[in-house]
């Protein structure tokens, strides 16, 4: 074969493009292949391809979508964390004449996919996943009001998630940091494919997002149960409406900036580039638009979670209802107007960087009344320290401490010293993982036993707990440290020999969480195991108080036999204090959707169409690309795309729910 | 002005004595540095941290006390109406309110006043220094060139005339105005002992006004990462006094090395780990061209370009006028001339440069 004709089908992959010369990715393959195979071989062996693709993988059910999410972000997690690891390694070996381990080749890659996958395929999908599957519940909706495109948002994220995974096997990922920043992005400086698979990667899998959103906010704008009016929806489904608003108006932003760099890359036009009036400040200022608001896309959510649990483990009503809801709304609308306090240094003059300063202060106006709401919550309550619980105290003790560096930050004067140093570094992930990760643990401890039935083991629950907290401690205090010594981030070898021991206690610190990761991962198991001893007839097992738990676990695949009215936004509490029932005869045909495979067809065709643009295969490119419209308008014509559950069949479910 | 926030912090110190305690345990160039701006800078974080913990230690200390005093089972009171009192819930908007007045206060005053492109002499008018300055005559500032290259930092003085590459040395007690770019990538330019830091970038100046109080050797630091060469791209920073200064300046003046354009060039190669360089003669107008980003023969400068693009009738891209300037590719038209054997490299007539001199 000629190398013109290799060139024109394969254009740019080679056997170089496998880093066969990289020891730590070739074990890295070595693992991922045996598991892999393993987990294929498992699923031939016991015929369960059948069950897998009919009720999981074409489902357009938000509760299994939830769940194919929340694996997703705990699998993902599992490749940012080892990048992490790789990392706090390299920083605590590289002193003086030790290079350490890794080439700044390779180093420069890790630190950019460990944000990228942390933040994109990790905290999004695990938010999406819960907000997916509770949300529908707590405000008595059958599904969301477009199941098919929830399925495709899934997918399509997926399709992400794979392309950057792919990146670690064939070719290459970014070395542009974890918003692909350019001049380094731009294509003179990065010729390979690293930036091209961030790019498509996220494009992808950001067009999965903002559906999400759309379709999240249809949901709890069109589909609350009769009586659940705005200021009676609970404070969860509150926030996840914020959080999706955000999402909505600032991932076009996101999207649009990549897709100008892509048309910089691949066609050559001059929207970012050095020369010929291109600015990449234009760029910084698109992807910082996007990534100001995403912290709150993040974190709002996560707040819902903390009230929920926090009134339910307390007994009691949540205290300021409505000023919660208010602070939500507040933060929506001013963490629009903050991104510039990512980059005071670029110089934008004095007044600019004021504004953007004060109004960034500003929202700790509401984030501090949210503190106080859950204190005084908490206050003449009569609180249960189970899982869940226990997440929220190690929340408000570790994150009041984040967000009183966040607002050091925004002094720009301030930030003049601190910005790019690791003390930024160490404040994000103060709030990312004190206020982020450790909600989406108590989100998950919460729900777990709606979504299957029974809860999971204590013990190893614990193990998780003080392993993050404690490693959480000991890995950050010292970063906060080194960086109010001036040291700065995403440095791959130091000359100062005094600064080795901060590293290592980071190292240690990281090691403690890996203690608490491993326990999260043999807790799922030892539950599993023990599933019969920790099962959970009832449906309520934390005395819960909104609608979610008004059903047995897990919840029939309808929802709600009879949609629930609601008159308090404790809806399920108020019921239980009134003594209501749900009826027991008399059910109605239920009108569900269809699945589909569709949604898995377009993702699949899309991650195709961004695997063969990456390496410049135009012909493979082309083609997915037609199909992609041919499946997309082909599916519009599927008529049969829903049917209606007999009356009988739904006597049938209840009857097996309630256990009789 | 340069004390208007040392009041402060003495208060603070008064208050907060356990969080000195920790903060004198690390020391280095954030918290005891030796630049004025840098000093206020310290000020505004220990001040606004203080501020902070005016809310933050109460937060802390009632989240523990109700997580201990209302668990189950120790017989606190339970009161599971308790879900609203308007007196209680104006407290809890207004107290971070009332931090966030005051921290407002200061973040709008202190970030005037510590603005990088402000110069110096204006800041010693509005404060204590002024009595301090007065009697000695103002000062002209010492201004010098900064550019960032793949992976080093180029200093020129243009008004000694001589460049350095990864070594700053500056008289101390002297302002001085660094003017900064960027060859390519975009860096900061970051000396946390003098004055912070702000972005070097291409195409674009920043500004910095600053005065080292002390002599010293102190380190400056790449703080925008910037690709491969990253890591290693430090400086040293020298504080010198008056005839340090002059002794110095001499000693790179009797270097036998020059930089015009075609040593830049050469300089411009990317390296990493590049020993102190000293260049005797540096070409004046380097610094301008490589911030109108013409350093290359056969490209026109910004200046030029936008001269040109505000005439009527003016055409795109002056330099097309004449030949074949280096245009753009994208990988699709790359990809395509390759295989189709035509070559798109540009071009470059070293005659059609306008300014070239």
């Amino acid at each position: 074969m000629s190398d013109t004709l290799a060139k024109a089908i394969f254009g740019r992959l080679s056997w170089e493009s496998i880093p066969l010369h990289e020891p730590i990715l070739l074990g890295t393959f070595a693992v991922v292949a045996l598991l892999g195979a393993v987990i294929l071989g498992a699923v031939t062996y016991f015929r369960l391809w059948g069950w897998l693709w009919r009720e999981w993988l074409t489902s357009v059910d938000h509760k299994k979508i939830g769940i194919m999410y929340i694996i997703l972000g705990i699998v993902m997690l599992l490749r940012g964390f080892s990048d992490a690891l790789m990392m706090r390694l390299q920083q605590a070996l590289a002193f003086g004449a030790d290079q350490g381990y890794l080439t700044a080749h390779h180093y420069d890659q890790i630190f950019t996919a460990h944000g990228t996958i942390m933040i994109f395929f990790v905290a999004i999908p695990l938010i999406v996943g819960i907000v997916n599957f509770v949300m529908p519940l707590q405000i008595g909706a059958r599904d969301v009001a477009f199941p098919f495109l929830n399925s495709l948002s899934l997918w399509l994220t997926v399709a992400g998630a794979l392309l950057v995974m792919a990146s670690l096997f064939v070719g290459e990922f970014s070395r542009a940091g974890w918003l692909n920043y350019v001049p380094v992005a731009n294509l003179a400086n990065s010729p390979d494919t690293g930036p091209d698979y961030y790019l498509w990667a996220l494009e992808i899998a950001g067009v999965g997002t903002t559906l999400s959103s759309i379709n999240m906010v249809t949901t709890i704008l069109k589909l609350r149960a009769p009586g659940m009016t705005l200021m009676k929806m609970p404070v969860f489904t509150w926030t996840a409406l914020c959080s999706n608003v955000l999402a909505i108006a600032i991932f076009p932003a996101l999207t649009g900036a990549f897709a100008l760099l892509l048309l910089d890359r691949y066609v050559g036009t001059n929207f970012f580039t050095n020369d010929f009036g291109g600015n990449p400040m234009l760029y910084w200022n698109f992807v910082w638009l996007w990534g100001h608001p995403e912290v709150y896309v993040l974190i709002l959510p996560v707040f819902g979670i903390y009230s929920e649990v926090t009134s339910t483990f307390c007994g009691k009503r949540l205290f300021g209802y409505s000023s919660m809801v208010y602070a939500s709304v507040v933060i929506t609308i001013l963490s629009y107007l903050v991104w510039l306090h990512h980059f005071f240094t670029m110089g934008s003059g004095a007044s600019v960087n004021s504004f953007f300063g004060i109004a960034t202060m500003v929202i700790s106006i509401p984030t501090g009344a949210k503190i106080f709401n859950w204190l005084f919550t908490m206050y003449r309550g009569e609180i249960r320290f189970e899982l869940p619980m226990m997440w929220v105290v190690a929340f408000m003790l570790t994150f009041v401490v984040g967000g009183m560096t966040g607002v050091l930050l925004a002094v720009p004067p301030a930030d003049f010293v601190l910005h790019n140093s690791l003390f930024l570094v160490a404040h994000f992930h103060n709030v990312i993982i004190g206020g982020v990760v450790f909600g989406l643990f108590a989100g998950m401890y919460y729900w777990f036993p709606k979504a299957f039935g029974f809860r999971l083991d204590p013990f190893w629950g614990k193990v998780t707990f003080w392993g993050w907290v404690v490693g959480y401690w000991v890995a950050w205090t010292p970063i906060y440290i080194v960086g109010l010594m001036g040291t700065t981030r995403r440095v791959r070898h130091f000359d100062d020999p005094s600064l080795q021991i901060w590293f290592v206690i980071a190292g240690i610190g990281a090691l403690i969480i890996l203690v608490g990761i491993l326990a999260f991962v043999i807790q799922i198991a030892v539950s599993i195991i023990n599933r019969e001893k920790l099962r959970d007839t009832t449906g309520d097992p934390w005395n819960g108080r909104t609608l979610e738990w008004a059903m047995p676990s897990p919840p029939p695949f309808y929802n709600f036999a009879f949609t629930p009215v609601v008159h308090d936004h404790d809806a399920w509490y108020d019921m239980k204090a009134r003594g209501a029932r749900a009826p027991t005869t008399g059910y109605l045909p239920i009108h569900m959707p269809r699945n589909t495979g569709a949604g898995l067809i377009i993702s699949a065709l899309a991650m195709v169409l961004g695997f063969a643009m990456i390496w410049y295969m135009w012909w493979l490119a082309m083609a997915a690309f037609v199909a992609l419209l041919v499946v997309s308008i082909a599916h519009t014509f599927n008529y049969n795309r829903d049917y209606f559950v007999t009356p009988d069949e739904v006597s049938r479910a209840e009857r097996l729910g309630a256990g009789v | 002005m340069t004390h208007r926030f040392s009041r402060l912090r003495r208060a603070s110190q008064a208050a907060f004595p356990a969080l000195l305690l920790v903060l004198a345990g690390c020391s280095g160039p954030v918290l005891d540095p030796a630049g004025d701006i840098a000093r206020e800078q310290r000020d505004i974080i220990l001040f606004s941290t203080a501020l902070m913990l005016l809310i933050i230690v109460p937060v802390i200390i009632l989240i523990v006390l109700f997580a201990w005093r209302y668990r189950k089972g120790r017989g606190g009171t339970y009161d599971p109406t308790f879900d609203h009192s308007t007196p209680l819930e104006l407290a809890i908007w207004s107290a971070p309110l009332i931090i966030i007045i005051a921290l407002g206060a200061l973040t709008w005053s202190s970030t005037h006043l510590l603005d990088p492109f402000r110069p110096l002499s204006a800041k010693a008018q509005t404060g204590a220094q002024a009595a301090a300055a007065a009697g000695q005559p103002a000062q002209k500032p010492l201004v010098v060139q900064v550019v960032s290259l793949d992976w080093k930092w180029l200093f020129i003085y243009p008004e000694q005339g001589v460049a350095t590459v990864n070594e700053l040395v500056l008289p101390i007690n002297r302002p001085v105005r660094f003017d900064i770019t960027s060859s390519n990538m975009m860096n900061a330019f970051y000396a946390p002992t003098l004055a912070g830091m702000i972005y070097a970038m291409p195409g674009m100046q920043s500004r910095m006004n600053a005065i080292l109080r002390r002599t010293g050797d102190f380190d400056g630091y790449s703080a925008n990462y910037s690709g491969a060469g990253f890591s290693d791209m430090h400086f040293r920073l020298k504080g010198v006094d008056a005839t340090g200064f002059a002794r110095w300046l001499a000693d790179v003046k009797a270097s036998s090395r020059g930089l015009g354009l075609e040593d830049y060039r050469a300089l411009l190669k990317p390296s990493e780990r590049v020993p102190v360089l000293h260049y005797s003669r540096a070409d004046t107008g380097l610094y301008r061209r490589i911030l109108e980003r013409c350093v290359e023969p056969g490209t026109a400068c910004s200046s030029q370009v936008m001269m040109q693009d505000a005439m009527p009738g003016h055409r795109m891209m002056p330099s097309r006028d004449g030949a074949e300037a280096p245009k753009p590719q994208g990988a699709i038209f790359k990809e395509n001339s390759r295989s189709t054997g035509s070559s798109l490299a540009p071009k470059t007539p070293a005659e059609h440069s306008p300014d070239h001199q």
